[in-house]
Parts: C-alpha cells; structure tokens; sequence
C-alpha cells in the first residue's frame, strides 16, 4: 500500500508544522509520559499523588484520569480510559476520569498541539498513554515491595490493588512511599496475551452520565452573574457593519447592553430568551456591507466550477505511469462528472462559549475540539497572559470537525471583556446553518479505462472546488501563535496557503481518496481551487466524504461496461492494498450470500481512510421515487481493536451521517446567503429512516488506526450502486435523487 | 405576573415572560440543565419534557402554557443512583455517543411506553422520528426501548403466572 492512506493527518500535522505553531510555545518540556513533577493545571485532587499530569492517586485509592482529548462522542473517554487502565491494573468503570485544561502536557502526539481531530485519537495515543500507565503501576510495586518488606517479583496487581499472596491492598496506600521513588521512563507493558480490558466489552464511562441529564455541555455551564448575548451576524459571510440603532433593542425586557462587536451586534440580557428576542428586534435594523460573495448563488457555483473542469489547466499531483498508453490500452472508456454539496456539521448542541473575565484572569468554558487553541484566542484578543487563563473543557454535544473553529469563543470573550459580565454565548440553529463553516462543494470528473483483462489501465481525476486549510488556518492562527505574531503574520500566512493551493501544490485534504485506492498504473490527478468566500473547513472524513462517492461510482461503472462483477473488478485492481482487499472479500462473499425481498438491491463499495479500511453493503429499495435504505453490512479492518463495541458505534454512527449526506444534505447559496436554516430545510435522517447496521471488524495485530470518521466514506457510493443496481439510473450527484 | 406549574414533583412559580418557552425557563430560571436547545422549532425533540405526562417540545411552548400543569424533566425521570428501566437500558445497550439529544430521546421514549407498553419495531420508529440524533444511535435507542418493552411485558406475564 501506498503511503495515501495517512495523507489526511500528515497534511493537518504539515500545515501546523509548517506554519510555526510547534514553535510557538505550545510545546514544550513535558512529556506526555510524564518525568519529574510537571505542572497539573486542573483541579489536583487534595492530597493526591500525581505522578504524571496524566495520572493521580489519593491515599483513599481514587484514581484520576485526566483525558488529553475531547469527547465528542467518539467514545474518546473510554478508549483513552481504556488504556490507562489495562496498564494500570484497574478496572475502567472505576476510573475517575476528567477533562484536562489547556496545557501541553495534553498535546496530541500526532499533531504537537492539544487538538481532537482526524481520528488519531487511539492510535496517537496507544502507546504513548499505555506507557505512561504501566510506569505508575511498576512505582506503585516498587513502593509496596518497600514498605511490605516483600520482594517485587511475588507482587502482582489487579483491580486498583496490590496483590501478596492472598493479602490485597490498595494502590493507595502506597503513594506516599511511590511519591518519593523515581518514575521508570520504560516500564515493561503487557503483550496482547495478557490483555484484560483492551479489546473487550464494558458499559462507556460516560453513558449513565448522558442517560440522566447529568454530562455537563459548554451549554450547560451557569456562574453567579452570569448573562446572556445573542449575536446578530452578516447575512453574507465576510459582511462587515455598517451601522446599526441600538435603540431598537436597548428598550426591549432585560437588555442591559446592545454592542459592536468584530463579528456583527451584540445583544446581552440576564435570561437568553430576552437576549435572544431583542436581538430578533434588531436584526432588521442592522445595515451591512457586503462582500462579492453576495453576487454568488448556487447555479454561478455550479458553472464557474464546470467552467474551470473543461477550460483550465489544474495542479497536478500523485501521477504514476503513462496515460495515454493506459487510455490506448482500454477496451471500454468511462467518463463522468460527480458533484457534492456545501454541507453544515449541525451538531446537536450549537456552539457556544462562557467567559468570565475578573482580576486580569479569565475563564472559558466551552466544548472544544482545541482547548489550547481557545486559549491562545482569548489571550490574544485579551492581551491576558495565558498563565491566567484557565480552559475547562466538558462534553461536546457533537462536533465532527466544526468546533476547532471557535469564532464564538472570541465573540464571549469580546463582550465579556466590554460588559464586564460574564458572558454565556449561544448560537441557535440558524446561527450554525447560515453563520458557520462548511464542507466545501466539489465537482470532480474521472475519466477511467478498463483493459480486456479487467485491469483499471488509465485513471484521470480531476477536482474543482475550495480548499479548507486557508479558512481553516485564519480562525485558528490567531490561537496557536505567540501574541508576538500580529494580524499582518496571520493575513501574510493565511495569503501564502491560498496562494500556494492554487496554482502551486494541490491541498491535500482536497483531493484524498480520488486515486489512492487501487492499483491504477497508469494514473494523472489535477485540481483547480474555485473559491467563492464562503468560509470552509474539515467536516467528517473531511475529501473522503467526497471522494469516495465519486471512486466508487465510477469503479462500479467501469464494471457495469466491462460485465464484470463489481467485487471481483475491485479485488483485481487492488493488489497493492490488501488490507483494503480483504474486508472488499469478506464485504463481497457475504453480498452474494445474502437474499433480498422482491424490488430490493444491493450495491458495495470500499474505501480507505485514516490508516482503516472499510467495505460496506447496502440493501436499498426505491418506492414511489424514495430510496429507502434498509440494511447496511460494514466490515471493518482498523488494526488493534481497543473497544469492539465502540469502533461498532463509530462505524453505525459514520453510517447514520453519511447516509444523512447521501440523501438529504445540500446546502444552497442565494445572493452569497445560505437558503437552508433549521432542520426542516437541513433534514437530518430520522429513526425511521435509519437502517439496521451489521459491523464486522477483523481480527488485526495491525496498530490500532481511525475510527470516527472512515465508516462514512463508503455508505455514500454503496447506496448509488445499489440504486444502480434496483433502477438502472446512475447517480452522480450528492444528494442523491432519482430523475 | 407569576406563572406556577409543578417542576418534577415540586410547585415552582416564575416571573419569566409569559412567551418564555418552557425550556428556557427551566434552564435559565430553575437551573435544570439536562433538556437541552437543539433547534428552537420543534424539529429535533432534543427539549423533550413531558406536560402532564405527554411528550412535548419545549422549544416552542410559551410558559404560560404550563400554568398549574406538572412538567417532568429528565431530571425528574430518574438519577445516576436510581435510573428508570429505560435509562439502565440506555447504558446497557451502549446508547449515547455525544450524548446531547439523549435527555429528549429517553422523555419521548418513555412517553411512548406510558401510553404503549408494548410497542412494535415500526410504532418505536414512528415515535421516535420526531428526535434527532446527529451521532446517528438509532439502531441502540430502537434496541434499548424494545428491550424495556419486553422485560416489562416478561415481568407483567410472570406476575400474572404467580398470582
């Protein structure tokens, strides 16, 4: 295999590399496995040992665990929890777990910042955290060798306890003593054999939490003289005020301040509902300039786009062979056009901040995928040292690439600072479709020649659209670099990404997974960056999301003109991915295994992201114009499984939102402005539409790969081709809707 | 002018507006915090709480819709020591991922048990498509009420056997 599989997150680690954030002071002296006494920013517990900024244990044998990453429901608290646990000796459920603050000691290996993201969580951490853990166990040991006068080699451990023979005692007893022995740097960790906990099933840490209404969201954060901002933003992204008659809302129940601020007018009241009607007051009232994206609706995007796919010269990238050879040696020539759709995250909670600001300290609360980036915002536009400003993470109702952009931390923060209140932020519905971020739209033409031998011999891709980094790299410079940086680095930085991704080198992340997957010895991939203004950034499998549905479509097509069996075509074409063969096997043999209902069909597609590898079956039915989805087979090969039954919600969960994108998800463009505002526009699919997901995982030895976002790229595809197969109709356009 | 309605078991009385949606005034003014906003419009079921045992979405109901009503929250359903039948099945089944929704997901889940203590696979779907779960749990929310359903019904039949 190819090195493609990664690209995503070795983009995303070159981009903060290249842009100076490793140097910035974010990283630096502690290690994640911990030596010497590192700083605990957060919450110590009274009394406890801490002997890493990872770990504490008090005398009456609680054991914390502070989480590095955020839990966005990826079920990062209890992979992460996981970990720690098996090389501890302690059973998870008694775990203590905690969000960590913003500090390096909680940077994300694969990116050298305290990020979420890319679905590098387990494996970044797997060894790395595991580490950590088994040195406390073996300090713990060696204390209690110590003080129980005993030798080390007759002491074992289980369940939070030191076991002696039949006597049992807690790690706690003994941290008094390990507190004053030096931490091992390389304790042995246990071989796959003895694993207890990693790679069986337990209840998540967090589900009685998020079955009681008692998980604390960034919405749910409440201080003593607390108040409430709405914000009235620019119809059109990029808008800049005008002017505005503040009286409009300033007489309206409870309103106390009605302000300017870098994003749009400020509206702030005790209780959200009267922020939140004054500022309906207000809207109208509001007089904005506008960018040229308020020119711009979706049929000039769609042209402009097939304007630039026929007329310009793209970038070129990954090349291999020759191809016109490969087109000269085709039997059947394909081409096709693919077109996907802005979409929103819409995760359930919208975003939102709260921040207090009292004797030059400031506190943020708010669920983030960058808590460090949330702090560098505040302190720079506070001017506040970052010593004196404390992140406190909480759970993420929902995220999917959408909150490590944190314009709405900056927002509380500015208002805040001017009303000298504590300010909780809230964005509604209407504010996260028509104000946010987005996945950009694409339009990609392959053009594929299949051999007499079935052999894919020529594959041209070509990718028009926007590119994520630029926007990407505008909200999140101003985090990440040194206050000495001003906003002319950040305007100059910013203007070398778009610069160098148009016309120089091809962003990555915009045309992964178009030609990594099969063989393709004869192959040539271009792009040309088409940007509107609307603002752009990562959304779950970020170009997988896109590039998938048009490989898969085409690979299926080529089948279809060869009269071969699509399975079959796909393993041919792939022996240079065997990994990505195997599940497309498994996913193959049991498709032919399976029987469906009269008017049913079945369609397959496979793809690889994130270092996994993912083939997917779906059963659909078209009714009265409807496609119905109806079952969904995954197989799964992500390495070394930490929790089976969390990889199976992540893969039925990237399912669910994929097929949201397959069949719903289209955001629209009129005068610069989204059409869509609310989920009656924006459906999300519901639970009866949703269909029932089998997931097989392969047994690997391979290191644990991604998990969040790989189950997605296929659904889409998968669902075209088992249209195909039940109507004869080829769809090549997101979502998918029958003529 | 005070508006007062029963919150989970308890008479409570607020000055809030009179259009104040019910789930602002109880996170805002009675500090429960576990309903959540999701869309403002009755489209995602996220604020869920039930009026006088009915699911309702509170997004859209003014408070004074409320007035001398009991209002039940997810806080009012159970607690992580005592959790209702639906809540220990949500945990066993592995329900939530983010989470967020899951507060609306189990108000209107145990609306529809109230009413229908044996539903079909097809009635929970119709019941639940008003609750959105962006993390995509259905398959598990479906699972979990059914398996409420039956132990109940198990529970019911073997009550039924004894005496």
């Amino acid at each position: 295999m190819s090195d493609q599989p990664m690209s995503v997150n070795l983009s995303r680690r070159r981009f903060l590399r290249s842009s100076g954030v490793v140097g910035g002071g974010l990283v630096v002296g502690v290690s994640l496995t911990g030596c010497g006494t590192p700083e605990i920013p957060f919450y110590p517990l009274e009394g406890a040992w801490s002997p890493n900024a990872l770990i504490q244990v008090t005398a009456d044998n609680l054991v914390r665990f502070y989480c590095p990453r955020d839990e966005m429901g990826q079920g990062v608290t209890t992979g992460l929890g996981t970990l720690v646990a098996e090389e501890l000796d302690v059973a998870p459920g008694a775990l203590d777990v905690a969000f960590a603050g913003a500090h390096p000691a909680y940077n994300n290996p694969d990116f050298g910042a305290q990020a979420t993201g890319g679905s590098t969580s387990i494996k970044a951490h797997y060894l790395p955290l595991r580490q950590a853990a088994a040195n406390v166990r073996a300090v713990i040991l060696d204390a209690a060798a110590a003080e129980l006068g005993l030798p080390r080699a007759d002491l074992r451990s289980a369940d939070g306890h030191v076991l002696a023979g039949d006597e049992r005692y807690p790690y706690g007893r003994f941290v008094a003593a390990a507190a004053a022995l030096k931490l091992p740097d390389e304790a042995p960790m246990k071989a796959a054999s003895e694993f207890r906990y990693i790679g069986k099933d337990f209840p998540r840490l967090d589900a009685v939490a998020k079955a009681t209404g008692t998980a604390e969201y960034g919405i749910d954060v409440d201080v003593p003289g607390m108040h409430h901002a709405v914000v009235v933003r620019p119809p059109v992204a990029g808008g800049v005020l005008k002017a505005f008659d503040a009286q409009v809302a300033a007489g309206e129940p409870g309103v106390t301040h009605v302000l300017e601020v870098a994003s749009g007018v400020a509206v702030v009241a005790p209780k959200y509902w009267q922020a939140r009607q004054a500022a309906a007051k207000l809207a109208p009232a509001i007089r904005w300039e506008l960018p040229e994206l308020a020119t711009i609706s979706t049929a000039q995007v769609k042209a402009d786009y097939a304007a630039a796919m026929d007329n310009t010269a793209g970038d070129v990238d990954g090349d291999q062979g020759d191809l016109n050879a490969g087109f000269d040696n085709a039997a059947h020539t394909l081409e096709g056009d693919y077109w996907a759709p802005y979409l929103a995250h819409a995760p359930m909670e919208p975003m939102n901040a709260v921040v207090r600001i009292e004797n030059g300290e400031v506190d943020v609360w708010s669920g983030t995928q960058g808590p460090g980036i949330a702090q560098g915002l505040v302190a720079r536009y506070t001017g506040i040292d970052k010593e004196n400003i404390r992140v406190h993470n909480s759970y993420l109702g929902g995220a999917f690439g959408r909150r490590a952009t944190l314009t709405h931390v900056i927002e509380a923060t500015q208002i805040a600072q001017e009303t000298g209140k504590p300010i909780h932020l809230l964005w509604s519905r209407e504010d996260d479709i028509k104000s946010g971020i987005y996945r950009p739209a694409s339009l990609m033409r392959l053009r594929a020649g299949i051999d007499e031998s079935g052999q894919i011999s020529a594959w041209q891709a070509k990718r028009v659209g926007g590119n994520i980094l630029p926007d990407t790299l505008r909200n999140m410079l101003p985090g990440v670099l040194p206050a000495g940086f001003g906003d002319s680095v950040i305007d100059w930085m910013v203007g070398m990404a778009d610069g160098a991704f148009d016309g120089w080198v091809i962003e990555p992340t915009s045309i992964e997974g178009l030609f990594e997957d099969y063989d393709f010895p004869n192959r040539e991939v271009q792009h040309v960056t088409v940007n509107h203004g609307l603002p752009l950034t990562f959304w779950r499998s970020v170009g997988h999301s896109f590039t998938a549905f048009a490989k898969e479509s085409m690979v299926d097509e080529l089948a279809q003109v060869a009269g071969t069996d699509p399975v079959a075509l796909r393993l041919q074409n792939s022996r240079n991915n065997p990994r990505l063969a195997a599940v497309t096997r498994i996913a193959g043999e049991r498709m032919r295994q399976m029987t469906v209902p009269q008017g049913h069909a079945l369609g397959l597609a496979a793809h690889t992201s994130f270092g996994s590898y993912v083939a997917e079956v779906a059963e659909v039915s078209v009714e009265n114009g409807t496609i119905r989805v109806h079952n969904v087979l995954c197989v799964v090969d992500c390495g070394q499984v930490v929790n089976p039954d969390v990889v199976k919600a992540q893969m039925e969960g990237a399912i669910m939102y994929g097929l949201t994108a397959a069949l719903h998800g289209n955001l629209d463009l009129a005068d610069g402005t989204i059409a869509q505002s609310n989920f009656h526009d924006y459906p999300i699919l519901r639970m009866n539409e949703a269909p029932a997901v089998e997931v097989v995982m392969l047994d690997s030895a391979e290191a644990p790969s991604g998990v969040g976002e790989p189950g997605l790229p296929p659904i889409a595809p998968a669902v075209a081709n088992a249209v195909f197969a039940a109507t004869g109709q080829r769809l090549r356009s997101l979502p998918l809707k029958l003529a | 002018m005070m508006i007062e309605f029963t919150l989970n078991g308890q008479k409570v009385q607020t000055d809030d507006a009179p259009d104040t949606p019910v789930l602002w005034a109880v996170r805002d003014t009675f500090k429960l915090k576990g309903s959540k906003y999701g869309c403002g419009a009755g489209l995602c079921g996220a604020c869920t709480m039930h009026v006088n045992g009915q699911a309702v979405r509170t997004c859209v109901l003014p408070v004074s819709a409320v007035a001398g009503k009991a209002v039940t929250t997810i806080e009012g359903l159970g607690t992580p020591e005592d959790l209702h039948p639906l809540q220990a099945a949500w945990r066993d089944h592995n329900v939530p991922q983010c989470g967020y929704c899951q507060s609306g997901q189990i108000m209107s889940a145990a609306a529809l048990l109230a009413a229908n203590p044996s539903p079909s696979a097809t009635e929970v779907e119709q019941a639940m498509a008003g609750n959105i779960c962006r993390c995509g749990c259905y398959p598990r929310i479906k699972a979990a009420i059914l398996s409420v359903a039956e132990s109940r019904a198990l529970a019911a039949k073997l009550a039924t056997e004894v005496s």
